[in-house]
């Protein structure tokens, strides 16, 4: 198949970018990731600059392609990460349009890679269990409710592939946040500091210049994880709670 | 108190005080249209007129009135704020953008909400300003009270015989369905009032109020147009 | 060169609870001033980096991802063992260790495969007291599956995401101590080399992979826990950047890579499609517990199939050869990798082969799915020979079971699992060989660790499913955090080191002018050529068959080819600026020097044991042919650029009798 590429090109974040067209020869079978390198090879063999992207994975699950393609982030298919779309969803003939995520807390750093790090600071602002290691009692000690465990492994299935930021018209985190927030709320033994880790986590994830949710459900329909807004209403209890509750 | 300002400046904060302001609007808007729909009776505005009269002079009810005032401002400018916020925080935007199903209100709910202001100054331009700063109305005597009252009625009939500002009044209520599509669920979702078996019937709820009561305003420009005139 | 195991002496029951009570202790004010190095934050990094910052140690960490969370331990899907015995099926510590050593086909060390089963437990605990939402039964106890090569249920999971799901806890973790401080943590930044100041490990020299700029970090020891080198093979379910540079790279520097002939196929992968194919996919593991794996008994099917046609479910019952449930009766489809990987390429190889490249075998779910909803159509009271009603049951099943897997097969595939079987091929998967290291997890280097899959020390010539986790976690969390005390109470009297003497800057200038003749190459060809090129000839010669005529000549041709990469190689850009290439330039010349040596080592091996196949070596039925007698050793290698330099420690086996393994 024949396709015509449009990708994004900024040399550093200072650079305007703008977009460049090329020419791939693609097949149905190869994932999206395969045809730019398909790209990649023949830019260097003309010895010139290879797009960068960013990928290691390849599997779906390490978080780190991020393409807009044809204005969604992951490209068209749902519950999908760039690197698991496969071509054989195009047609010969098409245009694609290929651009980097877009939001002022991921600044472009090349071509198509972004700088994720404020997810990083969002975690460290208290998306974890105060627990020392050795600390811990029997993993049986607490029972935790089949559904409950599930719904904590429905948040917690997040790849930190920041779609949701993407994806929000308002450059929102908060998708990413909640997920976190209602994986540990949900579980026993991230309910005891809940309140304290909301609080934190969205104060960093403010901070960070994120937007805010205004409930649009763009984040949901675009996470490859399909993780729920459900749990944006969850944060939003915590945090209130954290806030008019206790001392 | 530092807490309380803290909140209040975070971005949850800032959403819940859409979303209390939002939810105590949609509460007036139910009680607006029922003392509304006495405009349908057809007594020549005794009951209307006694009600408007009511509303001006009841010391409680002008207290939540100056309440609403503030809660309608509060919420327009934090919607303000939300919205250059969150336009400053996306930054760029992309060349190519096709949404996922995700509905057109909710991506525009700043947009509608400048219309419903507009549309709100210009309501009250033609009833409240004229009722409660002019002598622009007519003193009507009632029977049964001592005292002479504005014939507000005769003002609503006399508006909405003019079919631009029917036409108006249209735009507007349809804006405001428009806004309360996206915006009665979104204020029970930013509460954190979520439940997967509760959420469907709110949001369903939502919907139907979303339709219904900007239809039940506008049947009453519409009477007054075609069958009053 | 003699090689210290270190192992302790006594019982081998009590030898780490007797190491861990007479070991030399730092005490708190000595640990702030020492500071510690990790290079690498999957499983073992991130628990290492985490737990030694909770002890109070100064710790940088580095990884070459924007995040710690992308290292590729959270690509593991199946689960992590531990000896919980939670089933009340019979299972121990004795027993996990047994097993373990039995599955690696008796290549790895006693004292260190014990300490694994022993701690194995600890970190069930402590995992599920960081969140980590394992599975569960309706009784809100954990839950445990199957996994090849045992007869226990021993195996942890969540979903098909638990090295997600564990690597997110242990970046949690580590999340925790960078915001306490305890950590520095240096994201996009790559050890370029290991800097050695008076024979000890004391620091590193890194490239800030955002800016190109070469930096000198110092520090009283250094652990590296950089992951396997199955990359070497181009096609692997490693990931793009797993790389064995960190390792390579003290390896020039005088550390000992041990048994690097150690590969594990993984039985289990979605087949190759096509030449521009970039990586494979894992199926996980678990899919054995109920899937059937099958050629078409005649060759004439199987070139249907091949040719699209006929599929899999037009071959009657009868016609079809369930190759491992017939040659291992015991085990069934849960005879351990190698024995499966090895059964499906002497099917493949023989013409019965289903996938268009001929490379492929089913694996089959229609028994399970009538098996299940069978059972679940009887005890919801419905009809049980109603074959429509069973199937949907049983698909049902099968979904919540194992519904992302076959989501991500259909993916990448276009095919629908549950109504046609699977097809699978095996993959190289995880590297069992690395850094030598004593029971201390030290390298010959003082000063120098390695955990996790960058040593060699647990899993023998085989590692079993659902083990790298275990190991990972558990050099991370419950031994370094240890025996890194063994060395560091010795340095409380060092002063903090200066990254700028003489070691470091040498060190530095030789990695500047390493590079610039990377991008200073008027070469002509990609890194990706000269990658896959190398690739090809690992698969060839040293892949699941070995031979000594294959090895010797792949040896030379890597040889060639690495000539002609410093010749021809083409790299764009400068190396003072954000350069995938060139990252991936460096890395693939690591790979090229140590896939010689994985050559040589196979060379070495004259017998079959574990992923190391022989074709001389073999049993009258085909099975490995282990030589006890002359190889029960483990072997350390010494880099040199002509003839690498074999260092033997020999095996000593006290505790388990050396038997030839069945799994019949």
């Amino acid at each position: 198949m024949k396709l015509k590429l449009k990708v994004w090109r900024q040399q550093n974040n200072k650079d305007k970018g703008g977009f460049q067209t090329y020419d791939v020869v693609a097949e149905e079978h190869m994932s999206f990731l395969e045809m730019m390198d398909v790209l990649n090879e023949s830019l260097i063999e003309k010895q010139e600059t290879p797009v960068a992207f960013e990928h290691d994975c390849r599997e779906g699950i390490c978080g780190s392609c991020n393409m807009v393609i044809n204005g969604r982030p992951h490209g068209p298919n749902s519950g999908t990460t760039t690197c698991q779309l496969h071509m054989r969803f195009f047609k010969d003939g098409d245009t694609i349009v290929v651009e980097p995520w877009r939001s002022r807390a991921f600044p472009v750093i090349k071509d198509l890679v972004v700088n994720r790090s404020s997810f990083d600071r969002i975690i460290q602002a208290g998306g974890y269990v105060s627990v020392n290691t050795g600390q811990a009692p029997d993993g049986n000690s607490i029972p935790i409710e089949k559904d409950i465990a599930g719904e904590a492994m429905d948040a917690a299935t997040c790849i930190g592939c920041g779609a949701c930021v993407a994806a929000c018209p308002n450059g929102s985190a908060m998708l990413f946040t909640a997920a976190k927030v209602s994986h540990l709320a949900l579980m026993p033994q991230g309910k005891v500091e809940s309140s304290r880790r909301a609080k934190n986590m969205v104060a960093t994830m403010d901070k960070e210049g994120f937007g805010m949710c205004s409930n649009i459900g763009a984040c949901e329909a675009d996470c490859p994880k399909e993780i729920s807004i459900d749990n944006i209403a969850r944060l939003n209890r915590e945090y209130v709670g954290s806030v008019f509750g206790g001392a | 108190m530092k807490w309380l300002i803290n909140f209040f400046t975070s971005s949850i904060g800032r959403k819940l005080i859409m979303s209390l302001t939002g939810l105590f609007l949609i509460l007036f808007l139910v009680i607006h249209l029922l003392g509304n729909l006495q405009l349908l009776v057809d007594d020549g505005g005794v009951t209307f007129n006694a009600y408007a009269y009511m509303m001006t002079h009841n010391p409680l009810i002008k207290v939540v009135a100056y309440g609403n005032y503030f809660f309608i401002l509060l919420h327009a400018f934090m919607g303000f704020l939300l919205w250059s916020k969150n336009k400053a925080a996306k930054g760029s935007k992309y060349a190519v953008r096709s949404d996922a199903k995700v509905s057109w209100a909710s991506k525009n709910m700043a947009l509608l909400g400048t219309l419903i202001l507009a549309f709100i100054f210009i309501h009250m331009g033609d009833f409240w300003f004229k009722m409660k700063f002019t002598d622009q109305l007519a003193m009507v005597s009632i029977e049964g009270m001592d005292v002479q009252v504005k014939d507000l009625y005769t003002q609503v009939a006399t508006t909405f015989s003019n079919p631009l500002l029917v036409v108006a009044y249209l735009i507007g209520l349809a804006t405001l369905s428009f806004h309360l599509w996206h915006g009665f669920q979104s204020a029970f979702q930013t509460l954190g009032l979520n439940h997967p078996k509760y959420t469907p019937i709110i949001g369903g709820l939502g919907k139907a109020y979303a339709i219904l009561v900007p239809l039940g305003f506008a049947i009453i420009p519409l009477y007054y147009f075609f069958v009053m005139k | 060169m003699s090689l210290d195991s270190k192992i302790p002496k006594g019982d081998l029951a009590d030898k780490w609870t007797k190491y861990k009570s007479n070991m030399p202790l730092v005490a708190p004010n000595n640990k702030r001033r020492l500071e510690v190095i990790v290079v690498g934050t999957g499983l073992a990094g991130a628990s290492a980096a985490a737990t030694l910052g909770e002890l109070g140690y100064k710790v940088k960490a580095f990884t070459f991802h924007d995040s710690p969370r992308r290292a590729h331990s959270i690509a593991a899907q199946g689960g992590i063992n531990a000896s919980k015995n939670y089933q009340n099926d019979g299972d121990s510590t004795y027993r996990l260790f047994y097993d373990t050593i039995k599955g690696g086909d008796y290549r790895s060390r006693e004292a260190n495969v014990h300490r694994l089963a022993e701690v194995s437990t600890d970190i069930i605990d402590q995992c599920v007291a960081q969140g980590v939402p394992f599975a569960r039964d309706y009784g809100g106890l954990l839950d445990n599956r199957s996994f090849g090569g045992v007869q226990v249920s021993r195996t942890f999971y969540a979903k098909g995401q638990t090295g997600q799901q564990l690597l997110i806890g242990a970046y949690q973790a580590l999340s925790r101590q960078i915001s306490l401080g305890n950590v520095t943590m240096y994201n996009r930044h790559e050890m370029m080399d290991m800097v050695k100041v008076d024979g000890k490990a004391r620091g590193i020299i890194a490239r800030n992979l955002l800016t190109g700029e070469l930096e000198r970090h110092a520090a009283h020891c250094v652990i590296l826990a950089s992951g396997g080198y199955g990359n070497v093979f181009y096609l692997s379910t490693n990931a793009m950047g797993c790389n064995v540079s960190a390792a390579w790279r003290s390896v020039r520097k005088g550390a000992l890579m041990a048994n690097p002939c150690f590969t594990q196929i993984h039985p289990t992968c979605i087949p190759v499609s096509g030449d521009y194919q970039s990586k494979l996919t894992l199926m996980s593991e678990s899919l054995r517990n109920d899937g059937r794996i099958w050629v078409p008994k005649s060759k004439e099917d199987a070139k249907a199939i091949r040719e699209k046609r006929k599929k899999g479910v037009d071959i009657a019952e009868g016609d079809r050869d369930y190759y491992l449930e017939r040659r291992y009766p015991a085990f069934g489809n849960l005879v351990p990798r190698d024995v499966a990987s090895r059964a499906a390429k002497v099917v493949c190889d023989d013409g019965h082969g289903v996938a268009p490249t001929g490379l492929g075998v089913f694996l089959d779910f229609a028994s399970a799915i009538q098996r299940y909803g069978k059972s679940e159509a009887n005890s919801q009271g419905l009809d049980t020979n109603n074959q429509k009603l069973v199937t949907e049951l049983g698909t049902k099943v099968i979904e919540a079971k194992y519904g992302n897997l076959f989501e991500m097969y259909e993916k990448i595939t276009g095919e629908d699992p549950y109504t046609n079987p699977m097809k699978i091929y095996p993959a190289v998967h995880y590297t069992m060989g690395g850094l030598w290291v004593d029971y201390n997890l030290q390298t010959n280097i003082e000063g120098l660790f390695a955990l996790g899959e960058c040593n060699f020390s647990d899993h023998g010539a085989n590692r079993l499913g659902a083990s790298a986790l275990m190991q990972g976690l558990a050099d991370g969390y419950f031994v370094i955090p240890y025996t890194v005390g063994t060395f560091l109470a010795n340095e409380i009297r060092t002063p903090a080191f200066d990254p700028n003497t003489a070691e470091f800057t040498k060190a530095e200038a030789e990695v500047r002018v390493r590079l610039e003749s990377l991008v200073s190459n008027k070469g002509t060809k990609s890194v990706e050529s000269f990658h896959k090129r190398l690739g090809l000839i690992m698969w060839d010669y040293c892949g699941m068959a070995r031979s000594e005529e294959g090895l010797k000549k792949g040896r030379q041709m890597i040889r060639d080819l690495k000539a002609e990469f410093y010749a021809d190689v083409f790299v764009p850009g400068t190396q003072d600026e954000f350069n995938p290439e060139l990252e991936k330039a460096a890395r693939v010349a690591d790979l090229i020097e140590h896939g010689e040596l994985m050559m040589v080592d196979a060379l070495d091996r004259n017998e079959s044991c574990g992923g190391h196949f022989r074709e001389e070596y073999t049993t009258t039925e085909g099975e490995a042919l282990r030589r006890d007698d002359e190889y029960t050793y483990v072997s350390a290698w010494e880099w040199d650029d002509d003839n690498p330099v074999l260092h033997k420690e020999e095996l000593v086996f006290e505790n388990v009798e050396l038997k030839t393994r069945s799994y019949k």
